[in-house]
């Protein structure tokens, strides 16, 4: 079977597996070899694809306990984000991290340690996993947490499925009063005053900033900033229920758009609009639902499609504090010269990383995405080259066409302490994604 | 616990669609009872329903093949349950049954004499007390037999036949009978089959299909994708001859 990841670019053949219950799936390991677990494919690129076998994690779809005197939940991997949220939400519990997707699984989140808009604080999911059941190459299954079988416990988180699959999982949720987020807009006129607004943002539980790529000259880098905080019930306009239960998302993108919608000038007008309707809401408060808060994009199906059918690449680079804001601004301005529109573009200060190969590190990140064309590929070459020599490093999860050089570079310091402990456990050629293949893990 | 909970038995509690159909009763307050074979793979069922809704379903070992056990099941359920769904089944391979006799009668036992004799001997009890629903999984399998599942579908039109009986039986009693038709649906049963979009349910939206068929709209007869009628009407309208050509 033909698989790719949410970003429909690249596509490779590989063997599925699905079992039905966790000892079914460690049993796969035992034989064979080239064999990564897929949760719900939300990967962009080709880290959940296996280099032989795929062993689809959608029927360890069971929750195993919650425990409400504590928010403790365990579940196993393949119960999606959705899901919790569906039974957690009207009972006053939130994930403790929420990627800007729902519909990942618990295994992928902690794979690829997402991260959300309060990683400032919380860090990311990882560092709220309290104990993983881990399938090994050999099809042994073990325990793992901060004090049993610790090394492998930190290599796993980010670990990108690499030390085995995920079986289950137990990660506390947090309280909440509402199922509603007080935000508030900073409106930041350009590179800088968006970078100084979210380091100002650091006591806010969540911030973020949307950026308008496409501006050019003292504009360049301008950006919203939003503060929220999950809200408190007597906080809320009267008369609006505390929880209010999600919608169905009605919104589908039915077919594969012709690329050329996506345009220098529709984006342009996009943002443009984009800019000024949440200018006029800054300064002031106001209450936003949780999905369209931390998930926008799930409200439009198969969003993905709007990149046509060839396809779209994610990029996301994270940047150490210091030397972000040069390289951010060189960044930015090799994209608005060259006019190659990125339809989403996001700027968030991240604090130090979980896992041993965790993407996140303290400084900022920017995520892009792209239509895949030969011009866009190489634009994204020249960004590399940039980040690289500021010490910084691309998100795995989202990467589908970066060169070994530049994960080598990136992720100099976990390298040799993964390839030791991926020896250890006899991972190499037996747990092998096309992602692991391709940058030579 | 309010007094007027209402209690759904369900019969075949591992299936992917009797896991929807637990927690979608269980999501609207409801009462559930588990019977399954697999008391292993029911408490995973029951673990995972207890998570989602703070209460944890009571499981009874069941084996539709074994009628002259369902006395002593029925006797030892701490109610009588105002709605029973029966989603046990078994596919079987018609290769391997054709070979196998005993293959083939399992297929028979467990999809048509089994949940009959089983539903029949909740029918009496409900018909006394002059309440409840009977909801039984047929298939669009048992509306025509064809050459690649005919013990399963000559099982399911069985099945198909006696819910139709025993709805005219029990309609002056105020026992409602349901029959429900899923057509295709994404689980355990089908894992590898190639499936057109358009015509699979997924078996979250059977579970809401049957609560809503069984408690709201108080069904007789469900398609769950209500293109399945049309389709079944046109292969039920090709004639005989024409029909034991094809290959469908």
């Amino acid at each position: 079977m033909r698989l790719t990841g949410w970003g429909r670019y690249p596509r490779h053949e590989t063997t599925v597996l699905e079992p039905d219950d966790l000892s079914d799936a460690a049993q796969l390991h035992r034989a064979g070899t080239g064999l990564v677990a897929r949760g719900n494919g939300r990967a962009y690129g080709d880290a959940a694809i296996g280099l032989t076998r795929t062993l689809l994690t959608r029927r360890l779809d069971r929750m195993i306990s919650f425990d409400p005197s504590t928010g403790r939940l365990e579940v196993e991997a393949g119960v999606l984000l959705v899901d919790i949220l569906a039974f957690a939400v009207p009972r006053g519990f939130f994930p403790p991290v929420v990627p800007g997707t729902k519909f990942v699984s618990v295994g992928g989140m902690i794979a690829a340690d997402v991260h959300g808009k309060n990683h400032h604080i919380d860090g990311g999911f990882g560092r709220h996993v309290e104990t993983l059941d881990l399938a090994l190459p050999d099809g042994s299954r073990v325990t793992c947490s901060a004090h049993e079988n610790s090394e492998l416990f930190t290599a796993t988180i980010g670990g990108m499925g690499l030390t085995g699959t995920i079986l289950s999982a137990a990660f506390r949720l947090r309280r909440i009063a509402t199922s509603f987020v007080q935000q508030r807009t900073i409106v930041a006129a350009d590179l800088d005053a968006a970078m100084a607004a979210l380091d100002a943002s650091l006591d806010a539980t969540y911030s973020v900033a949307w950026i308008d790529c496409l501006a050019q000259g003292a504009r360049l880098g301008r950006a919203l900033v939003y503060r929220g905080e999950h809200a408190c019930a007597d906080a809320l306009p009267q008369g609006r229920p505390a929880f209010r239960s999600a919608r169905k998302s009605h919104m589908a993108v039915p077919f594969d758009m012709p690329s050329f919608m996506l345009n220098r000038l529709s984006v342009t007008a996009f943002n443009e609009i984009y800019f000024r309707r949440g200018a006029a809401k800054a300064g002031r408060d106001f209450f936003v639902a949780i999905d369209p808060y931390f998930f926008p994009l799930d409200g439009i199906a198969d969003w993905n499609r709007i990149y046509g059918a060839r396809g779209f690449v994610q990029h996301q680079c994270v940047i150490p504090k210091a030397a972000s804001r040069a390289a951010f601004g060189e960044i930015l301005e090799r994209i608005s010269r060259l006019g190659t529109p990125s339809f989403l573009a996001v700027l968030k200060l991240l604090g130090p990383g979980d896992g041993l190969m965790s993407f996140p590190l303290e400084g900022y990140t920017l995520a892009l995405d792209f239509p895949v064309s030969a011009a866009t590929l190489r634009l994204l070459d020249e960004i590399d080259a940039i980040v690289v020599a500021a010490g910084g490093r691309l998100y795995l999860a989202k990467d589908a066409r970066q060169a070994p050089a530049t994960f080598e570079c990136g992720y100099a310091q976990a390298l040799p302490q993964f390839r030791a402990l991926r020896r250890a456990i006899g991972a190499p050629g037996k747990i092998e994604s096309r992602l692991s293949r391709r940058l030579g893990f | 616990m309010s007094n007027s909970q209402k209690t759904m038995l369900l019969v075949g509690a591992t299936s992917d669609i009797g896991r929807a159909v637990a927690l979608a009763y269980a999501q609207t307050g409801w009462r559930v009872l588990l019977a399954a074979r697999d008391s292993e793979a029911a408490a995973r069922n029951a673990d995972d329903l207890a998570a989602r809704t703070g209460t944890r379903p009571a499981i009874f070992a069941l084996d539709v093949t074994a009628p002259d056990t369902f006395a002593a099941f029925a006797a030892a359920l701490p109610v009588l349950p105002d709605t029973i769904v029966c989603v046990a089944g078994l596919l079987g391979d018609q290769r391997r049954a054709e070979a196998e006799p005993d293959h083939a009668a399992m297929i028979l036992r467990t999809n048509f004499e089994g949940p009959a004799l089983l539903l029949d001997l909740f029918a009496q009890h409900f018909a006394t007390r002059g309440s409840g629903a009977i909801v039984g999984v047929s298939s669009v399998a048992g509306d025509r037999g064809r050459a690649s599942n005919y013990f399963y579908g000559s099982a399911k039109a069985g099945f198909s036949a006696y819910l139709s009986g025993l709805r005219n039986r029990l309609a002056a009693a105020k026992v409602r009978v349901v029959t429900i038709k899923p057509g295709f649906v994404r689980t355990r049963m089908t894992k590898g089959m190639k499936l057109p979009n358009l015509l699979t349910a997924e078996p979250q939206e059977v579970g809401l299909a049957i609560y809503r068929a069984a408690e709201v709209a108080q069904s007789d007869v469900v398609y769950v994708r209500p293109i399945w009628r049309l389709v079944m009407t046109i292969i039920c309208a090709i004639p005989e001859r024409i029909f034991k050509r094809l290959r469908l």
